[in-house]
């Protein structure tokens, strides 16, 4: 770990190179929720020159169905869902200006492909963390597809949400950098 | 013939799952404190860091170790001389179930139809569930809320009685280094050896809920264990698979006899929070 950065939604692509791959980050404001079934629909809407629900500019997507919250919590138990299942949508949202996504586990080459052509990270928040991270997210609302109930499209106020930039901007894959060094 | 009621299976069922999705058991809480004081890989110190407080603040406020409270495994033991009254027992486990979700803030997680609709059920219901039955006049229950991002990563191989152990643990190791940071790491993995191909899944995902420590009574299999341990990390996977000496906590094995002609290995990777409960009627 290289060292610990405050990171603020919408990003820039300045901010965003300067990320690499292995940094903490602490991130705040807001950043938006969709997993399997929201990303289905998000690309419905983009095949059919539809309007979507978020502004995807500058964004971060985090990759989470969360737990229903108990009285008195702005949020229930949320984290990271494993990001695979979204890469066959990643790019198409990339290529709209998204600039980060928060999820957990492997990409495909399509997505840091494109995470390298638009300029985008990708962060590893914990898995199983999901009560510690939760803490970190002060505001919840439902902004689209309240139908889905956990996948819906939620918007979070965040405040140093704990991650690890584990792809970069180059493309530096912290999942291939680490596991090597500690390999018998 | 002792009678049971319903009633009390679905009381019990409820509170089984409620404990199980909250608190984390003590055996577990400790080995990822022994993983924590092993770990080298600074990274993955801090993942174990964050992976224990969770478990801590979940436990002391009962909310959900992690927001993928699972699909509901249930493994009934149910003694022969039980005599069940009151109603229909699956819809008094499954009513259990249902109320834990509904009224413990746990995620619903279980779609109606896996391929068209996959509409949520919203009950987090029909629970998956395995019935043995045993002897004397009580019902005991092991319950398991089974996330599956770790599910997913799961694999089984119909190998041949010639691949032996070394094709048993190359299968093993394998997988889990297929799976990479996908499940969840430090996982547990249970590991069904024999019986026929569904059999065999059963029991890898029963051996999960195996007491953290306590090997398999037979040598042969737990000298087994403690090489496929120490294979799997020597992957250096690490936790959340950024690098480290912690990938697996556990490698649990049982076994079954089977057929003269194959020799089926099922494997099940369970994420580091194994949430199970036991409970007896």
């Amino acid at each position: 770990m290289t060292q610990v950065k405050k990171i603020t939604t919408p990003l820039d692509d300045k901010s965003v190179r300067e990320l690499k791959a292995g940094d903490s980050v602490l991130i705040n404001g807001y950043i938006y929720t969709a997993r399997d079934a929201a990303h289905k629909r998000l690309i419905e809407l983009i095949k059919n020159n539809q309007e979507l629900p978020i502004e995807l500019k500058g964004q971060i997507i985090y990759y989470v169905g969360p737990a229903p919250a108990k009285p008195g919590y702005p949020c229930g138990s949320a984290g990271p869902t494993t990001s695979y299942r979204m890469d066959p949508y990643a790019p198409v949202l990339l290529d709209l200006g998204l600039k980060g996504m928060i999820g957990k586990g492997l990409r495909s080459k399509e997505v840091i492909e494109s995470m390298k052509k638009n300029k985008a990270i990708y962060l590893g928040a914990v898995g199983g963390a999901a009560a510690l991270i939760a803490r970190s997210i002060k505001k919840s609302e439902v902004i689209a597809y309240e139908d889905l109930g956990a996948e819906a499209i939620h918007r979070y106020y965040v405040e140093d949400f704990p991650a690890i930039v584990v792809i970069d901007t180059c493309g530096n894959n912290l999942y291939e950098i680490e596991p090597p060094k500690y390999k018998k | 013939m002792r009678e049971i009621k319903t009633s009390q299976i679905k009381d019990k069922v409820k509170e089984l799952f409620l404990k199980a999705n909250y608190h984390l058991d003590q055996e577990l809480m400790h080995r990822l404190e022994e993983a924590l004081e092993e770990e080298t890989s600074p990274i993955g110190k801090s993942v174990l860091q964050m992976i224990i407080k969770n478990n801590q603040i979940a436990s002391s406020e009962e909310i959900a170790i992690c927001q993928d409270t699972g699909l509901a495994v249930l493994f009934i033991t149910l003694g022969q001389e039980v005599s069940i009254t009151g109603g229909n027992f699956t819809e008094a486990i499954n009513q259990g179930v249902k109320e834990a979700y509904q009224e413990g803030y746990l995620r619903k997680s279980v779609v109606d139809d896996p391929v068209f609709e996959r509409k949520n059920t919203k009950t987090n219901t029909p629970a998956i569930i395995y019935i043995d039955i045993g002897l004397g006049d009580k019902i005991k229950f092991t319950v398991m809320p089974k996330g599956f991002g770790s599910e997913n990563m799961s694999a089984i191989a119909m190998l041949k009685p010639a691949d032996g152990v070394e094709g048993i643990m190359n299968f093993v190791v394998e997988t889990v280094k297929k799976a990479g940071p996908n499940p969840c790491p430090p996982t547990i993995i249970g590991v069904g050896i024999g019986g026929t191909i569904d059999k065999a899944m059963v029991i890898a995902k029963k051996a999960i809920t195996r007491k953290m420590g306590e090997p398999n009574k037979n040598e042969k299999y737990s000298a087994m264990e403690k090489e496929a341990l120490e294979k799997i990390n020597n992957l250096g996977i690490g936790p959340a698979g950024l690098g480290g000496r912690t990938t697996t906590l556990a490698v649990n094995i049982d076994y079954l006899p089977t057929h003269i002609a194959g020799m089926p290995v099922a494997i099940n990777v369970c994420c580091h929070a194994a949430r199970h409960a036991e409970g007896i009627l």
